[in-house]
């Protein structure tokens, strides 16, 4: 029934949100994208104030807590319930920031490891799943040996999250790294962590890569990557690729308004959780502070 | 317009990258006929797989065809999709083993999975073969 009533929700605001959505979901930087002016019309029933307080770039920090689009999915009250559960989990530990093309350290309980921890060192390849079944995979070349691990991020076994050297790649997923040479994909494991000032923005490297030569796991000509260099193929792969292309789909407006959460749902989503949030970063930060001394170690 | 409805046809799958019958895999301990086989560029093939579904996973006992030989052997690394919290590789790694679960090579230079320590202790009987002397030349867990 509640379900039901959503869908005729949706069904009915179907269009007006839509222009604004789209904006939303393109890949520009989280900066341009501005809050909207008319707040006056549907200001009556919410305060407006409270509302400039969550930052824009919310969506992109904590994409988890927004649900699957996919309208048979839906389901409001587990979606309240799980992010109840989420922030709940976030007071207990420490899940920062992070983007794929991170590098990042996860520490974890393991029952098979002699010493019941374990941990891994790797550049984040992929961020996929929302609510608690939201997971990203790490990548790393230990002993000239590929290795992925995949972690869910509200794992109740996982100690600390840690982020190495926070940047972004010019991709959404770096699955590409799996046929490209082992250096573009190899991390020391004993990686310091690199430090950005307060307030600066994400960086973004653009490190183009070089694959191996074919065969491939994608037909990556197809996928329209920017992070790829020269594939160097023969003609009739890119032929093939442009017959293939559907350039007409980033008009399709239905099409991105199924594909993502309309920025009225987002913004109460994230209203609701916003202040909890808050004040869990605010926690962190002092902590942070307070760890910042380094006893002095003797040099020899 | 007819080149948009023949675009898709036909339904493709990904692959699933399974170890079944006739797998190429890669040998990763330093047993000679492993060693040989894999500097000759014939990497060994599965014959047979140990469980019920004939697919390997982690920890599954397989036979190979290695140099004209049958040999005995353990997966220790898969390249298909793993769970979360157990890692996957980008080869399919395994280490020759014989009857008695005693492996031919004295080392291992690659990553093996943590799991596989838990995996091979459930497999190991009093008096059947001893897979657990495999994680004593392990030299890095993952």
């Amino acid at each position: 029934m509640l379900l039901k009533t959503l869908n005729f929700h949706r069904f009915k605001c179907g269009f007006a949100p839509v222009l604004r959505a789209s904006r939303l979901f393109s890949n520009s930087p989280p900066s341009d994208v501005q809050q909207p002016s008319d707040e006056s019309i549907s200001g009556k029933q919410v305060k407006p104030e409270r509302k400039s307080v969550v930052p824009s770039n919310s969506r992109f920090i904590y994409p988890e807590f927004l649900p699957d689009p996919k309208i048979e999915w839906r389901n409001s009250l587990r979606e309240k319930l799980e992010r109840m559960d989420m922030i709940q989990r976030r007071k207990h530990i420490d899940i920062p920031e992070f983007y794929v093309g991170s590098i990042m350290a996860v520490s974890s309980s393991n029952q098979h490891a002699p010493n019941k921890a374990t941990r891994f060192v790797g550049i984040c390849i992929q961020r996929l799943g929302c609510g608690l079944r939201a997971n990203f995979t790490l990548r790393n070349v230990i002993k000239h040996v590929g290795t992925e691990m995949k972690y869910q991020l509200y794992d109740p076994t996982i100690q600390k999250i840690e982020v190495l050297r926070l940047e972004k790649r010019l991709d959404d997923e770096l699955l590409y790294l799996r046929d490209a040479p082992n250096e573009y994909s190899t991390f020391d494991e004993n990686m310091e962590v690199e430090y950005l000032p307060e307030g600066a923005p994400v960086p973004v490297n653009p490190e183009m890569v070089k694959l191996k030569p074919r065969p491939w796991r994608a037909r990556w000509e197809r996928k329209n990557m920017k992070g790829l260099a020269d594939l160097g193929l023969e003609d009739r792969f890119y032929e093939r690729a442009e017959e293939l292309a559907t350039p007409w789909e980033k008009y399709d407006l239905m099409k991105q308004y199924r594909k993502t959460i309309p920025e009225e749902e987002q913004k109460e989503i994230f209203a609701e959780v916003y202040s909890e949030l808050h004040e869990v970063e605010v926690m962190r930060k002092k902590l942070k502070r307070k760890k910042v001394f380094i006893k002095p170690t003797k040099n020899v | 317009m007819s080149t948009i409805f023949a675009a898709r046809q036909f339904s493709t799958s990904a692959v699933s990258n399974h170890i079944m019958k006739l797998t190429r895999l890669r040998v990763v301990d330093n047993s000679t006929i492993g060693k040989q086989a894999m500097a000759e560029g014939k990497p060994p093939r599965c014959i047979h797989v140990y469980n019920k579904k004939g697919i390997g996973t982690i920890g599954d006992k397989i036979m190979v065809a290695i140099k004209g030989e049958k040999v005995k052997a353990i997966i220790v690394g898969c390249v298909k999709e793993q769970k979360p919290n157990i890692p996957r590789f980008d080869s399919n790694n395994i280490v020759l083993i014989d009857d008695n679960g005693t492996p031919l090579g004295t080392r291992i230079n690659v990553p093996i999975p943590i799991v596989l320590r838990t995996i091979l202790k459930e497999k190991t009987f009093s008096k059947g073969a001893d897979y657990t002397k495999l994680l004593a030349i392990a030299s890095n867990y993952v």
